[in-house]
């Protein structure tokens, strides 16, 4: 018997109850559709995260003062607090050929005040090379000026959001501006660069680091961004951070190194799990409706006794007998995750056009993976029924009476 | 060509033993037309069950055309009643989501004859029994004769050598039930052997080699006919 031949039989045998069919492919459509687009969700979530990281550049690295550590242990006796991270440790670390870049980080609040109008602004203090590691555009004007960044030149990029809400339509270049009690001088308005891990750049004021030093007196820095050379060299980067500035601060390792990569990895790795357990619980729909399967197989092998004694009486195996029933529930199986597939497809393609910002896309691999698993499941809950069908005897099956 | 030899076949009905055939002794030869008659219960299912290879003896030998066929595993007898043995059941027994056509065709579907090769001769039996007006209908659409002709295609769509026959008539009017005895009749002369089941005396009657069964036990063979 070709395969063409069994697969047909299998066909006509399932369009002799075309509700029962019906329903049955409708559980396994909605089981199929529901893994995949689960595990678009997760996937997306995942994208997105990773996309957001992204945007925060590349090769990066971040220091932050203090030594950040799981481990237990007694706390320390006498005050250790951390030494702070200073301007001149983040300028030594240019000294390492793997390290392109530095931007020292201070962050404080303050209100920022154009005539009349007033703001409560995050402020960030750092020099011009944080434009380049962030990828910052500017709308107008230019960065921070390069140059000896212990000179603390009165002068302030905005972000657009706060330029808006300071000079609406007026143009703000050159014109001066109030930060807590000193006075600066708009250089440049950033480019709208949207979110970035819940900074809100559009709001942000960015003035020299000295400057901001000074106006939230402190000596300390509150980060320092890295850039590598390349990718490769993010490793030796990390280790040239450390060794320089457990060389400055008296052999004490009291900083933290984070690298882009690790954290990502860490979202990455969180995401993905998450993904797979969302496609399991989905996953578990499959099963019921491969019960469902089972179900109606063993209802058609009830009802189709006869036929199976016939089939048995014209030379059919019980090999063959079981293998056509597979076959049945394979088509079954098949169909109901092509269904699916469609299913879950269109469902993506319209939510894509109707809400394009979410950006949902199903994970490449959780089609293939669904319609194999789908197929599993048919077989799996098929082979029952289909051994109960190929073991009947053909003389009851036969004779009823 | 069939031979029994000490056949027996008991069933266990309710810690029961109940003797179905007793040490049957048969000899049939190739062609032969034999009528086996009988009250129910007497043994003669199971005799055409065991024939048609769809039941095992507890004890004895079966040989069809010179195959020991007790000692045969389960594909082993499935390849045989394929290629050797046409059933015709008393309630037809077609697959009612089949046409004709299909029903026809089914055991070469499961012989893997190619589609090509199955149309022909699906063709050429419809033909031979005035069916081919009714190539695309449901055994539903059909007349009990109908349906018994069409499942007598199906019977020797694989031309076997041995036709067995279980109250062919049974659910038919006395016309379509003559017309169908023909029609076997017709191909036992054609080379098979054609073995009939039934309770009708004058039906019974028209084989060349009548057979009588009680208990379990052959009480009356008229013997080979010579000239089969």
């Amino acid at each position: 018997m070709t395969i063409r031949d069994r697969f047909g039989f299998a066909f006509q045998a399932l369009a002799a109850y075309p509700l029962r069919t019906g329903l049955t492919l409708l559980a396994m459509a909605m089981a199929t559709a529901a893994v995949i687009l689960l595990t678009a969700l997760g996937d997306s979530a995942r994208h997105y995260v990773v996309d957001r990281f992204a945007g925060l550049g590349t090769n990066l690295l971040v220091v932050l003062p203090g030594r950040n550590e799981t481990r237990g242990g007694p706390p320390p006796l006498l005050g250790e607090t951390p030494r702070d991270l200073t301007l001149d440790d983040a300028l030594a670390l240019l000294r390492s050929s793997a390290i392109e870049s530095v931007a020292p980080v201070v962050v404080g609040s303050a209100p920022v005040q154009y005539g009349s109008r007033s703001r409560e602004s995050n402020i960030i203090g750092t020099t011009a090379s944080f434009f380049e590691i962030r990828r910052l555009q500017m709308a107008q004007g230019r960065y921070l000026p390069g140059g000896d960044p212990h000179r603390g030149r009165p002068v302030v990029v905005l972000g657009k959001t706060i330029k808006q809400e300071l000079f609406r339509e007026e143009p703000a270049l050159g014109r001066w501006l109030r930060i807590a009690d000193r006075r600066f001088r708009v250089i440049g308005i950033l480019q709208s660069s949207g979110h970035a891990l819940g900074e809100e750049l559009d709001k942000i004021a960015v003035i020299p680091v000295t400057s901001a030093q000074v106006l939230f007196n402190t000596p300390g820095l509150f980060r320092i961004l890295v850039q590598a050379t390349r990718r490769d060299v993010i490793a030796r980067a990390k280790q040239a951070i450390e060794t320089i500035i457990q060389t400055r601060h008296g052999g004490e390792n009291d900083i933290t190194v984070l690298t882009q990569d690790a954290i990502l990895l860490a979202f990455d790795r969180i995401l993905r799990s998450l993904t797979l357990a969302v496609a399991g619980i989905a996953a578990i729909s499959l099963i019921v409706a491969g019960i469902l399967i089972m179900n109606v197989m063993l209802i058609s092998v009830a009802q189709r006794t006869a036929e199976i004694g016939l089939l048995k009486a014209l030379g059919a195996s019980t090999a063959k007998v079981l293998q056509l029933f597979l076959a049945e529930a394979l088509v079954l199986s098949i169909l109901g995750a092509g269904c699916g597939l469609a299913l879950a497809l269109s469902t993506l393609a319209v939510l894509d056009r109707f809400w394009p910002a979410v950006k949902l896309q199903a994970a490449p691999w959780s089609l293939p993976a669904a319609v194999v698993i789908a197929m599993g499941t048919g077989l799996l809950f098929g082979l029952l029924p289909a051994r109960r069908a190929a073991r009947l005897d053909p003389v009851i099956a036969l004779h009823p009476h | 060509m069939i031979e029994l030899t000490g056949i027996e076949r008991t069933f266990w009905v309710g810690g029961e033993p109940v003797h179905a055939l007793r040490t049957i002794n048969l000899t049939i030869a190739g062609g032969e037309y034999l009528s086996v008659m009988g009250p129910s219960g007497s043994g003669k299912s199971t005799l055409l069950n065991i024939l048609g290879l769809l039941d095992r003896p507890n004890r004895g030998c079966y040989r069809l055309d010179g195959v020991e066929t007790t000692a045969l595993d389960e594909e082993a007898r499935a390849l045989m009643r394929q290629q050797k043995i046409g059933f015709v059941f008393q309630v037809f027994h077609l697959i009612p989501r089949l046409s004709a056509a299909e029903n026809i065709a089914l055991p070469m579907m499961l012989a893997g004859i190619p589609a090509s090769q199955r149309r022909r001769r699906v063709k050429e039996l419809l033909a031979r029994f005035s069916l081919s007006d009714r190539a695309r209908h449901r055994p539903a659409e059909l007349s009990g004769g109908q349906q018994q002709r069409v499942a007598i295609a199906r019977a020797i769509a694989m031309q076997p050598s041995l036709i067995l026959a279980d109250e062919p008539t049974g659910n038919l009017d006395h016309a379509s039930g003559r017309e169908v005895i023909d029609v076997l009749e017709t191909l036992n002369r054609q080379g098979p052997t054609l073995i009939l089941v039934t309770h009708d005396q004058e039906l019974g009657a028209r084989a060349r080699r009548r057979i009588e069964m009680r208990d379990g036990e052959i009480l009356v063979d008229t013997g080979s006919d010579d000239n089969s």
